[in-house]
């Protein structure tokens, strides 16, 4: 790839981009095999485990943690909190990136992917709560992309077009706002179908409420994760601005995090006991349970409200590890492994390596996309034509 | 409160998609569809199968499947467990149970032909239509092979080619549904030497049933497997034993599919509507605190800077009275020293005058000039 090369200055062949490059390879060499051998040739998927790591990892965890976009963009332009101006940017680049992937993950996964748009032009389903997933991401993508289309129009030079598109703000956040809200929590949705397969700790008639709230709490534990990772290695790539707003938005998203997270542990007790689930805490799913529930909901909830009583940036930015890690274990626990529990465990599924490599092929190519814009265009930092703007 | 949550987000399910898609509001609705009426089904007599695989046999023919690996003959097949696959649309189990004495218990499974079936529910391409001759079939030609429809499905029928790169299918029973159209059995049906199998409207196989269970409370359990679960099925099932032994789920539910969703499509319009107005009213409540701190803070700076204003003009006033001041003594000094000098040249002038009378030429200036030049 060419982007490798402009921004290492130099040798190509730094660690990162020998083991990036090897990942690449073999990610191109399986997705050859998909399309000519088949679903089978590449994954473990069975008549019984029709989704996988693919769905779980690539679309649910994928979609949860782009949701950084909405949540800050909200935050900043509906609720008004200017101090996280600097880390829109960014958010809507990752969330953009994020869902772009998670479509192109999406053409591996599915039988037959030039028919994606089949539900749109040629006959609908809607009674499915995957058309309406569909319907919000697609739109919302687009949403994303129009956001986003301000840094490259500024890098490019094409003054009329960005002002136009910063004209559309407000409207382009409501609208993203909106279509988050219906997609984040129809995925949660989706599992609403199969209660006989999915295990009574993690069904609920809120579900969707669930992915709904831990999706914002994704998302501003991404912002936070991903500022941390930013300023590891771009940090020449900032301005003043993003530096001096930087510790706000971790210490305001950290905060607000604490509040959500609490939140969502009463809500998922409240779960438990609308549908009377107590007794099922006492079992081996149970205690796997609790492991989800105290160790990445309730022990991230108390970190970071330490974290910001203390103005702690570092505890709040370790946090935020725990807090996305705590969504990929929950979004998998709900596709995987407390889907089916009621098999026995030969006919369980366990990813093949192969999967597991395309969707570390997809996280790479993100990485190495994300990289080269953040290199080139001005996301860290304001372009000096539009400092004014604001 | 007689009304139930369920019932209630049913409501609003139906109210919603009925705003906005109209004609398929019953999907979305917890009215109870029973199904075409006089549509038919078939009972399964799982007390009369004897596990001779026949059917299977026939459906792979009149379905024009792959050949199996084994040969229907080979009853040895029953010795493991299986379950329909991309190959195979039925398949004939053996249970031994204790409550049945350990003697053999045959059982065929199939797509039970849901009266609401989950995967026509699921289906985003609506590939799957549940037609008036009982029969649940899939339309290839729209597919995109999300497997939802096998997420979705209950009794877990639906397979998929997995083995196929370009154009894999979901593959179930059709209820031999080309079969029913041209006034034919399903093959399995007509094939079954023992009428465990039997084809009719779905209303006069209950009464079979109940008629056999009445007749023989020995050798059945009083229950009717796909009376009622999820919302009923046209494949009903009667047994000598309970069916949770003989790998029927009986913890599903009596709701039908598309109820389970329905709550959460019908939020759709409503966070559509709501959402937007109520954001832009938070919008404009954070607009017009901005604009409050934002006119205090102008306010601020206009009373700063007429303050300064004011400072400045004093300021200014005392550094003009000064400079007057000076500029006064200036003028004064100047004008003092004008008439002084004029004075002095006066006076020189009038030495002069003196000295000229007295006739003495003056002598330094013309010779110092050249020495400066020299220098
Ligand atoms: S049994 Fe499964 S595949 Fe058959 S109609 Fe019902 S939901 Fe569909
Ligand atoms: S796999 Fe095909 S039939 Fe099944 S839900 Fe997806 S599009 Fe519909």
């Amino acid at each position: 790839m060419s982007d490798t090369k402009a921004t290492t200055g130099g040798s190509l062949f730094t660690p990162f981009n020998m083991v990036a490059g090897l990942i690449l390879l073999v990610g191109g060499a399986i997705t050859v095999l998909r399309f000519t051998g088949g679903l089978g040739a590449v994954t473990n998927l069975s008549d019984y485990n029709p989704w996988g790591l693919w769905i779980g990892f690539d679309l649910l965890v994928g979609v949860a943690l782009a949701a950084g976009g909405y949540v800050t963009s909200a935050a900043c332009y509906i609720f008004g909190l200017k101090r996280f101006h600097s880390a829109v940017r960014p958010a809507i680049l990752t969330g953009f990136l994020g869902y772009a992937l998670v479509v192109f993950a999406l053409h591996y996964d599915v039988g037959r992917p030039w028919r994606l748009p089949y539900p749109f032009i040629v006959q609908p389903g809607t009674t499915s709560v995957l058309f309406e997933v569909g319907a919000c991401v697609a739109l919302y993508l687009t949403v994303l992309f129009v956001e986003y289309s301000t840094a490259p129009l500024e890098w490019l030079g094409f003054k009329r077009a960005r002002n136009l598109v910063v004209k559309l703000t407000l409207v382009l956040t409501i609208f993203g706002v909106v279509l988050s809200t219906l997609h984040q929590s129809s995925l949660g949705a989706l599992y609403l179908i199969a209660p006989s397969k999915l295990h009574p700790l993690w069904y609920s008639s809120y579900l969707p409420v669930y992915f709904f709230i831990s999706s914002i709490i994704a998302g501003m534990s991404m912002v936070i994760f991903e500022g941390t990772m930013s300023h590891k290695y771009f940090h020449d790539k900032m301005d003043e601005a993003h530096l001096k707003e930087a510790d706000g938005v971790v210490l305001g998203f950290g905060k607000a995090a604490a509040f959500l997270l609490f939140g969502y542990f009463v809500i998922k007790l409240v779960g438990l006991a609308v549908d009377n689930n107590w007794h099922h805490l006492a079992t081996g799913w149970g205690l796997w349970f609790l492991v989800e529930m105290l160790g990445f909901v309730l022990l991230p909830c108390y970190l970071y409200a330490v974290g910001t009583r203390d103005k702690n940036i570092k505890m709040i930015r370790r946090t935020s590890l725990i807090a996305v890690l705590g969504i990929v274990l929950n979004r998998l626990n709900i596709s995987l492994v407390a889907f089916n529990y009621h098999l026995p465990s030969s006919e369980r599924y366990f990813p093949h390596w192969m999967e597991i490599a395309i969707s570390l092929f997809i996280v790479t190519i993100g990485v190495l996309v994300f990289r080269f814009v953040v290199t080139r265009m001005p996301i860290l930092y304001e372009h000096p034509d539009y400092k004014d703007a604001h | 409160m007689a009304i139930s949550r369920r019932k209630f987000l049913g409501w609003m399910g139906a109210a919603g998609l009925g705003a906005t898609v109209g004609k398929s509001a019953h999907a979305a609705s917890n009215k109870h569809f029973e199904g075409y009426p006089d549509s038919p089904g078939v009972l399964h007599d799982i007390v009369r199968c004897v596990g001779c695989r026949s059917c299977e046999a026939a459906c792979n023919s009149v379905n024009q499947l792959p050949p199996p690996e084994q040969s229907f003959k080979d009853l040895t097949v029953l010795d493991r467990k299986r379950r329909t696959d991309a190959k195979t649309y039925t398949v004939v189990n053996r249970f031994e149970t204790e409550s049945g004495g350990n003697a053999p218990i045959f059982v065929k499974n199939q797509c039970n032909h849901c009266l609401e079936p989950a995967c026509a529910s699921a289906c985003f391409v609506h590939a799957f239509t549940k037609t008036k001759e009982g029969a649940v079939i899939y339309d290839e030609s729209v597919c995109v092979g999300c497997r939802y429809c096998m997420i979705a499905c209950p009794f877990e029928i639906p397979t998929y080619e997995y083995d196929k790169a370009l154009t894999p299918r979901v593959m179930k029973c059709t209820l031999c549904h080309p079969r029913l159209l041209e006034g034919k059995l399903p093959g399995c049906v007509e094939v079954c030497p023992t009428e465990a199998l039997t084809f009719g409207r779905r209303e006069d196989l209950l009464n079979i049933a109940r008629e056999r269970i009445r007749r023989q409370p020995d050798r059945y359990i009083d229950q009717i497997y796909g009376e009622n679960e999820m919302g009923g099925t046209s494949w009903l099932y009667i047994a000598g034993t309970p069916f949770r032994e003989l790998g029927k789920r009986e913890d599903l539910g009596l709701t039908p599919a598309p109820a389970l969703t329905a709550g959460a499509l019908g939020a759709v319009p409503i966070v559509v509507g709501l959402w937007p107005v109520l954001l832009t009213g938070i919008y404009a409540v954070s607009q017009r605190k901005d604009k409050i701190a934002r006119e205090e803070q102008s306010e601020a700076i206009a009373d700063a800077v007429a303050a300064s204003k004011e400072d400045a003009a004093a300021e200014l006033k005392k550094v003009l009275a000064m400079k007057e001041k000076e500029k006064e003594t200036a003028i004064n000094m100047a004008v003092k020293k004008a008439l002084e000098e004029a004075a002095k040249a006066q006076e020189e002038e009038a030495a002069k005058a003196q000295e000229e009378e007295a006739a003495e030429p003056p002598q330094d200036d013309p010779e110092s000039k050249p020495t400066e030049e020299d220098s």
